[in-house]
């Protein structure tokens, strides 16, 4: 049903729509995820979670607790290491200067959010457990608290963390040309605008759990993570052991979408088993917990000038401000905005930008990674503003970008990325023709009655992988097996996308082996055994591993050829391997099978050797990964409701390596999407900072019934920089169908909004407010 | 002061018996006393469909579904769907072609409100497909080659070309 | 693991009245959709259940000797819409036990359980009101029946007597209410499943014999008060009356002055005020198609 698309050079194992490699196990029901791996005689730690949004605990009453039959110790916030400790799930950087803010502690006595972790209970059951927490006794000095973010720099705001002033974790600017005198320039049209992005959560459908023991004097913790070695870090960092001490394992995981690229309750989860003697204790976190106690997308509020010339329709200069609501806690902290401010003037180059990011510390749950890092935020302000600009100048908004956006040879200074394509005006032309666009556009927007079409697009601007910010480095290994198949493993961890099958193929690709399903990729990272990685995040294992399994396999394959050397007496030079056979070059002649080749070398009682490679790759690349989506909509406007009628992305993401799980990360991205445009958010009480809708029911994930078919497209332009000739697209396709939704429904009703979810609450009062909607008993109560 | 009692059911096919403790859901009983780890946990509260299985046919969520309740019942969990040696049913078979599983979390419960909307027998429209499946939750794949997968499976049973997509 | 304190099984509706007589503490269970819930939550944590689920007999859906609709009160609501009897007299019930939550739960959930819970948003609890439903009780001294308005007392509570050790057996629809008539239910939600009603409304009318009057109109709205509740002033607007346009715009307007929905987290006061005029209006130009009228 996958169209064979364009294969990468002559290579034949990677641009296929090949089965997942995990997939029987999962269509049974085999897979095992932290929670099936289990040791039956595991305690449970329930943690006690603050009740209010800010402030000191005073004292906990544990008596009660510890009387309940079968609990077997309470930790509170008064027993921890004071061993302030960063939770981000970003390499390590030897320049102190460059390292992760270090503001938790693995419990709190200043609390700083509503769920802030106070006290532990561990039991031998869950009821125990539970009873145990609700048991304790906590006693509080309660401090004001602040839940906006722009609040919380004025002076005299409630004050989070001492070395932080104002709540500011960061602040970073952007500025090219000069913008007070660009804006000089006569003639030119102002379209200005404040833009607001939710608090929203992962929603990943297995909650984030880990369990820990020790063995031989270490400590082990099996968790549900996308970052393994990470962890390890982390683990030690927080509770001041070295690191060989500890191990980590990270088996199957139920999604994760950049909540589980942070160290959550893994080094609370490795403390507690020391403090019972080194028994296996779990912590499992239950929904209403993942909500609020884990991490959440970072709630940003952008302002956005943008000076329009009216004559050729170029932006002459822009000014954006960004205010990123961080939370309690640093996480990712400053990253987020950051990479949405140097974004602005890369998506659309201007001669004159002047930007400023601030990260701000509120007593909200802290903010961390999630799929698009920034970008859905930033998206959304960007290509709102540049709709705004279009409609101000009376261009069409396709047309306005296509002079605007960034153009093929562009380079960005700092990451040295650059536009080998033009990728931008590709995407869009082929998604404008496969949704007819044009015509759409000019036919809707006009109804005038209850249901109002409209047609809007969206751009989004991503890259690859972390290089340069961060380190970039990816390391696997590879062993020859005697029955001539390749076992595979590295640190980039598979937490859904496909990335196993990917490299089963680039492996399989690489080496010249019959099939994919000749590698047997280890899934399972093991902080002991496996090849350091930096885990899965930033759209990066396939791109990255790409080089490093280029490089293993070359190495793999040279030692087998050396080997044949001996066997075949032909040189290594004149030799391949193709299809899992030792060729001679010249006339194709099949030497022997790599089975051949292992069992002798293996056995061989004079010269045994057991082949294997294992190498790291340093990248020092990034790509960027470009698209559009484009979205019908039908709104009705009595019952205040937008509904996505039709939703397609287009993207270019270099090279695929399997078009079908292409397609279904586009999938998953574009539902996301939907639901950050429509329908999700996490709302707070006003009074106390409690979250109100924790849970499944009344947290707006979209659900079988409130998407249309979820189309896409791809322009297959190979990356150069990759060996496989493909770069990022696991959160690219998440960040441009909000904006889009919401340029669609500016087109159907002429009413732009600019603070998602667009749900029914934000239509009645932005329709009232355009006087689409008039109760008119309203205008007598009024009286 | 615990309480426990004995449950006699019917789960994949097998006559069974066991001790429960009356506290029990019926997710714990089927994962702890009978290793099915296709029962998953994503919410416990009946909203994510993660623990979804069939009793006497008809779909449930086994995380609020006492234990005790299965007494005399039929049970039947994804693994139940499996024929002996491991062959796969023709629904899990097309969640494997359509590329309808990720992360795998949502797989078991999905197949197994599948397995009862098949079971009817009856070719129902897009929108009443949609609504039969929207039970579930999953974040990965936009529900879209789930709902290919299903679609496609009632067309073959039917013996109905099918028209889309 | 629920933290319960201990569970009661009962065998029959007579074993279900002992044990309540001898457990008043205990909090009965029927699909426990929502109570086992609310027990992990900690709300219930720690209490006595007494399980009626195992009851069969309270199961299934028939017409009685008085011609009423008797609806066992733990029939499940997709059995419920999957009823022939229910289908051909009172579909609108069917369609709007449809609409709560998810097909598992409509698997466990229980009419029952729907309406001894006393919630405002309960999907059946508007169409029951609607339609005049019966309830009926029986307890150690027999069988108690009221009409369904007078079984909610306040939001969350209903009028079972527990010391009389009574639990709900059935909800009768009477053949005066369901015969010749024709309704429609809309719930409004944030989704289009897995929802809790942001306001739901149901609206049925019965038709003068040449189609041309709305003979009978009655309407009830759940989440537009503490409890479900019917609007008198709209159904005086459409009753006897010839249905018009303007006649329905009346109506809907008049359903404002019964109303009484609270500003909360979930929805505004003005916002629910809003949607209740459109879903009135929608509900009843529905309701008078499917009885076979026109607009005129």
């Amino acid at each position: 049903m996958f169209p064979e698309r364009g294969k990468a050079g002559n290579m034949n194992k990677v641009g296929r729509s090949e089965v997942r490699v995990d997939a029987y196990d999962k269509a049974t029901g085999r897979t095992k995820y932290y929670e099936d791996r289990m040791p039956a005689n595991a305690l449970y730690v329930r943690i006690k979670h603050s009740t209010i949004a800010h402030g000191y605990v005073t004292s906990i009453d544990k008596s009660k607790a510890e009387a309940i039959p079968g609990v077997v110790k309470v930790l509170t916030c008064f027993d921890v290491p004071d061993l302030p400790f960063a939770t981000a799930g970003h390499p390590w950087s030897l320049d102190p200067s460059h390292q992760d803010t270090q503001d938790r502690l693995l419990l709190n006595r200043h609390v700083r959010y509503w769920g802030d972790d106070v006290a532990v209970v561990i039991a031998e059951n869950e009821v125990a457990a539970n009873q145990g927490v609700r048991a304790l006794k906590v006693e509080y000095e309660e401090l004001p608290f602040v839940l906006d973010v722009q609040k919380a720099m004025e002076d005299g705001a409630p004050q989070l963390h001492d070395a932080f002033p104002n709540n500011i974790l960061k602040h970073t600017t952007n500025i090219k040309g000069n913008y007070a005198e660009a804006i000089k320039e006569e003639g030119l049209v102002k379209v200005e605008g404040w833009y607001e992005t939710p608090t929203v959560q992962h929603c990943h459908i297995e909650n984030h759990g880990c369990y820990a023991y020790m063995e031989n004097g270490r400590i082990v913790v099996v968790a549900s993570t996308q970052i393994p070695h990470i962890i390890r870090r982390v683990v030690g960092q927080a509770l001041g052991r070295p690191w060989g001490d500890i191990e980590i394992i990270k088996p199957y995981i139920g999604g994760g979408f950049g909540n589980k690229q942070d160290a959550l309750y893994e080094p609370l989860c490795a403390w507690c088993t020391t403090q019972v003697g080194g028994r296996p204790v779990r912590i499992d976190c239950s929904r209403e917990e993942t909500f609020v106690s884990n991490r959440v997308r970072h709630n940003i509020r952008y302002h956005i000038v943008t000076w329009v010339r009216k004559s050729d329709g170029k932006i002459a200069a822009r000014k954006v401000d960004v205010y990123s609501n961080q939370g309690a806690y640093a996480s990712h902290g400053h990253s987020i905005a950051a990479k949405g401010l140097n974004a602005f003037p890369q998506h659309y180059p201007v001669p004159a930008y002047e930007g400023n990011a601030w990260t701000v510390y509120t007593n909200r749950p802290a903010a961390g990674a999630m799929r698009g890092y920034g970008m859905p935020q930033a998206s959304f302000a960007d290509d709102a503003n540049i709709e705004d600009c279009a409609i101000a100048i009376g261009m069409d908004p396709m047309e306005f970008r296509n002079i605007n956006i960034m153009p093929k040879g562009f380079t960005d200074a700092f990451s040295g990325n650059t536009n080998y394509y033009d990728t931008y005006r590709e995407c869009m032309a082929r998604g404008a023709e496969l949704i007819d666009y044009e015509r759409k556009r000019k036919e809707y927007g006009h109804d005038t009655g209850n249901i109002r079409r409209g047609i809007g697009l969206g751009t989004f601007w991503y890259n690859t992988a972390v290089y340069p910010i961060s380190l970039e480095t990816s390391s696997n290994r590879m062993q020859l097996n005697l029955d001539g198949t390749v076992t595979m493993q590295c640190g980039e961890t598979e937490i859904g996308q496909g990335a196993d099958t990917a490299y089963a193929q680039m492996t399989a690709e690489a080496i010249g082996l019959k099939s994919y399903r000749d590698v047997h990729v280890i899934s399972c990272q093991d902080t002991d055994i496996t090849p350091t990685g930096t885990g899965a995040y930033a759209s990066r294992q396939t791109y990255v591993a790409g080089f490093s399994i280029r490089q293993t396999a070359d190495l793999l394959k040279e030692k087998i050829l050396k080997y044949a050397q001996d066997v075949t007496r032909q040189s290594p030079y004149c030799m391949d391997i193709v299809d899992g056979n030792i060729i001679r070059k010249e006339d194709q002649k099949v030497l022997m099978s790599l089975k051949e080749l292992a069992m002798t070398a293996q056995y061989n009682t004079v010269h045994s050797e057991h082949i294997t490679a294992e190498s790291t790759y340093t990248i020092r690349n990034n790509a960027y990964s470009f698209g559009c989506t484009f979205v019908e909509v039908e709104v009705d406007i009595a019952m205040c409701k937008a509904q996505v009628t039709r939703i397609l992305n287009v993207h270019d993401c270099g090279k695929l390596i399997n078009p079908a799980l292409a397609e279904a990360q586009v999938h998953g991205g574009q539902s996301m999407g939907i639901g950050f445009g429509l329908s999700e958010q996490l709302i707070f009480d006003e009074k106390t900072g409690k979250p109100l809708n924790n849970n499944l029911l009344d947290y707006k994930l979209s659900t079988f019934m409130d998407h249309p078919r979820l189309e896409c497209d791809f322009i297959e332009n190979p990356e150069p920089t990759s060996p496989f000739g493909t770069k990022s697209l696991g959160e690219p396709p998440t960040c441009s169908p909000a904006v889009a939704i919401r340029n669609a429904i500016l087109h159907a009703t002429g009413v732009a909004i600019n603070h998602i979810p667009i749900n029914p609450h934000v239509l009645f009062a932005e329709l009232t407010k355009a006087g689409l909607i008039h109760d008119s008993w309203r205008d007598e109560e009024g009286k | 002061m615990s309480q426990y009692k004995v449950v006699h059911c019917n789960i994949n096919g097998k006559d069974v018996e066991r001790v429960v403790d009356v506290r029990a859901s019926l997710t714990d009983m089927l994962r702890n006393e009978y290793h099915l780890t296709s029962v998953k946990k994503g919410c416990e509260v009946g909203e994510c469909g993660a623990c979804n299985v069939l009793i006497n046919g008809e779909a449930f969520n086994s995380c609020i579904y006492l234990a005790v309740w299965a007494e005399g019942k039929t049970i039947l969990t994804l693994e139940g769907l499996e024929g002996p040696n491991g062959e796969l049913s023709d629904i899990q078979q097309a969640f494997i072609d359509e590329t309808a599983i990720q992360c795998g979390f949502c797989t078991p419960g999905f197949i197994m409100t599948a397995a009862e909307i098949l079971n009817a027998g009856k070719l129902y429209s897009d929108a009443e497909l949609r609504k039969l499946l929207s039970g579930h939750l999953c974040r990965c794949t936009g529900y879209e080659n789930i709902f290919r997968a299903v679609k496609k499976t009632m067309y073959k049973r039917l013996g109905k070309e099918i028209d889309f997509v | 693991m629920y933290d319960m304190k201990a569970l009661y099984e009962a065998e029959s509706v007579e074993h279900a009245i002992q044990l309540r007589l001898e457990h008043p503490e205990a909090q009965i269970i029927a699909g426990g959709s929502d109570v086992l819930v609310q027990m992990r939550e900690g709300k219930r944590a720690g209490k006595e259940l007494i399980s009626i689920y195992m009851i069969d007999a309270m199961r299934g859906v028939s017409i009685d000797e008085e011609e009423n609709i008797r609806i066992g009160s733990l029939t499940s609501f997709s059995h419920i819409t999957h009823d022939p009897i229910i289908q051909k007299y009172i579909n609108v019930l069917g369609e709007a036990v449809d609409q709560v939550g998810s097909p598992q739960i409509r698997n466990i959930g229980t009419i029952g359980g729907n309406t001894c819970n006393g919630v405002t948003s309960a999907d059946s609890a508007s169409t029951l009101h609607a339609w005049e439903a019966i309830v009926e009780l029986t307890g150690k001294n027999g069988v108690r029946r009221l009409p369904i308005k007078d079984f909610y007392i306040k939001a969350g509570t209903v009028d079972i007597r527990v010391d009389e050790g009574e639990i709900q057996t059935a909800i009768l629809i009477p053949k005066s209410s369901y015969e010749n008539t024709f309704g429609h239910y809309i719930k409004y939600g944030m989704r289009n499943a897995m929802e809790i009603a942001s306001l739901g409304c149901s609206v049925n009318v019965r038709l003068s014999e040449d189609k041309q009057t709305i003979d009978r109109c009655r309407i009830a709205y759940g989440v537009a008060g503490p409890v479900p509740m019917r609007c008198p002033s709209a159904e005086a607007v459409a009753n006897g009356v010839m249905p018009t346009e303007a006649m329905i715009e009346e109506f809907s307007l008049a359903a404002l002055k019964d109303i009484n929905p609270r500003d909360s987290w979930r929805a505004s006061k003005a916002f629910r005020q809003h949607i209740a005029v459109e879903m009135a209006k929608r509900a009843l130009v529905e309701s008078i198609h499917r009885a076979g009228g026109e607009i005129k």
